[in-house]
């Protein structure tokens, strides 16, 4: 479970995160969503402490962040998994390096055990043929898989997601939003997922925090955000005439 | 007030370096690549331009000495002197600050574009040390470039002069053993650790803090070696006040 309290970041003056506060919880698809500039992949980054927060508290099972020493943090960091939005990988190592490298940086384990390891977690999301293929000779869709594989190897606590199907095809995003929730539900983790997708809203939103510049403008599940009455969220959501008339049949059934 | 920060960046960017170290068998790993990419990837270009400067000091040398009562061997003298002295140490130094300059910017500009240091620091490694240091170490062996170079050099200028007819090979050689002062040798072998530093961590600054995207990189390449080879001439004025005078 992962506690924000009114948080707020700015850049050079200019404020960015304004009071931001939330619940993520354990177990559950958390998504953030809002328009572009509302401060999303800032307030992703300030969970993950690679942004300090001018102000405000996060806590990750009741552990300050800020009141963490450098080992508390190291070990903490070892507990996340992140999945970038360019998916990150490294571009000198093939795909089952990328997979083994934190196993190969943060345990002693022999090579081959860390090689069965990332082998169980690349047949987990599907990859196949790909262990010794280089970033730049698989497809979109297949790095964003290398990409979870990688974030699950260490089997995190935390998993957090910059726009995991920017990108994809409808298809295969749906298809790696799926894979994200099954991940969440089997490794009991929480997951904090940042988005643009109302597909993925739709689809795997158990708890959605609607950011407005900087602000939480609107919090709720899937299915509450159907009936919600707030126009910011509504006119974002539904800005499509396809997304206008499902929330219609919806509401009349 | 920006050059400030910069030079106060980074210095604080080299304690990081030497903080907190990576795990020894992945360290090594990197090591060996950088020694591969940044020290025998280069062996080519060096010894080429080594080899034909050597030879154009040679030959202006010749061209130059215009009365009868200078002697021949002064040819040898001068190439020694320029090689060893200042075109090996300095001027291949700022050669390689275009080439392994620019590779270790543009490879760790590109690595923070493509968000790769983020993923790197997201799983509690020490980025400074991760990227930096194996560099550091590849290029304390930049010294034996230098001794190839400086080798090539007089060989070169050893070639031209005795191919083409300047002096014979006998007064040649005893030009290169006239008046030899080892400290000078050692001079440039010190000016060279001081150089192969910069090389390595002048870039890799310019690289880990870029920002931007692709266009950028290229622009961090050349600001990296406008500043790299900077450094390295007022270094290189400082060490021979200090060493020579």
């Amino acid at each position: 479970m992962i506690h924000v309290e009114n948080i707020s970041k700015s850049f050079d003056g200019t404020p960015v995160l304004r009071g931001m506060s939330t619940v993520f919880d354990k177990g559950k698809t958390n998504l953030i969503i809002g328009q572009s500039g509302s401060g999303k992949t800032v307030f992703l980054k300030c969970l993950l402490g690679l942004f300090e927060t001018d102000s405000g508290r996060i806590k990750f099972e009741n552990k300050a962040l800020d009141e963490m020493t450098n080992k508390d943090r190291s070990i903490l960091r070892q507990e996340i998994g992140m999945v970038f939005q360019g998916s990150a990988l490294f571009d000198s190592m093939t795909v089952e390096e990328n997979i083994m490298f934190p196993m190969q940086m943060f345990t002693k384990k022999e090579d081959e055990e860390i090689r069965e390891r990332a082998n169980q977690v690349i047949k987990r999301v599907n990859l196949i043929n790909a262990n010794e293929k280089f970033p730049d000779e698989i497809s979109g869709g297949m790095k964003k898989r290398v990409a979870i594989a990688r974030s699950i190897v260490m089997n995190p606590k935390y998993l957090f997601c910059d726009e995991p199907n920017s990108g994809l095809d409808p298809k295969t995003a749906i298809l790696i939003d799926n894979l994200i929730q099954e991940i969440t539900e089997e490794y009991d983790i929480t997951t904090v997922i940042n988005t643009h997708d109302m597909n993925s809203v739709m689809e795997i939103g158990e708890k959605i925090v609607f950011l407005k510049n900087g602000k939480k403008a609107w919090e709720g599940t899937k299915k509450e955000i159907f009936n919600t009455d707030n126009e910011a969220v509504t006119n974002f959501v539904y800005s499509s005439d396809l997304f206008k008339k499902v929330r219609e049949v919806y509401l009349k059934n | 007030m920006k050059i400030l920060s910069n030079i106060g960046k980074y210095f604080l960017m080299l304690q990081n370096v030497f903080g907190k170290f990576t795990k020894w068998r992945i360290l090594k790993q990197l090591i060996l690549k950088d020694i591969d990419t940044l020290i025998i990837g280069s062996l080519g270009i060096v010894a080429f331009i080594s080899f034909f400067v050597g030879g154009v000091v040679s030959i202006q040398t010749a061209l130059n000495l215009e009365n009868p009562l200078l002697p021949k061997n002064l040819i040898g003298f001068a190439t020694r002197q320029s090689v060893i002295l200042e075109f090996a140490p300095t001027f291949i130094s700022v050669i390689m600050a275009g080439k392994v300059g620019s590779y270790i910017t543009s490879s760790i500009g590109t690595m923070r574009v493509t968000e790769q240091i983020d993923a790197l620091e997201v799983m509690g490694i020490n980025t400074y040390n991760y990227l930096v240091f194996p560099k550091i170490v590849a290029l304390s062996l930049y010294p034996l470039i230098i001794c190839l170079s400086m080798f090539l050099g007089v060989f070169g200028g050893y070639i031209a002069c005795v191919y083409g007819g300047f002096s014979s090979s006998t007064e040649f050689i005893e030009g290169i053993q006239l008046d030899f002062i080892p400290f000078h040798v050692t001079y440039a072998f010190i000016k060279t650790a001081f150089f192969s530093f910069i090389l390595a961590t002048i870039p890799s600054y310019h690289g880990y803090y870029m920002t931007g995207g692709a266009l950028e990189v290229g622009k961090a390449s050349t600001v990296s070696f406008v500043w790299t080879s900077v450094v390295i001439i007022l270094l290189n004025y400082l060490i021979t006040q200090l060493l020579l005078t």
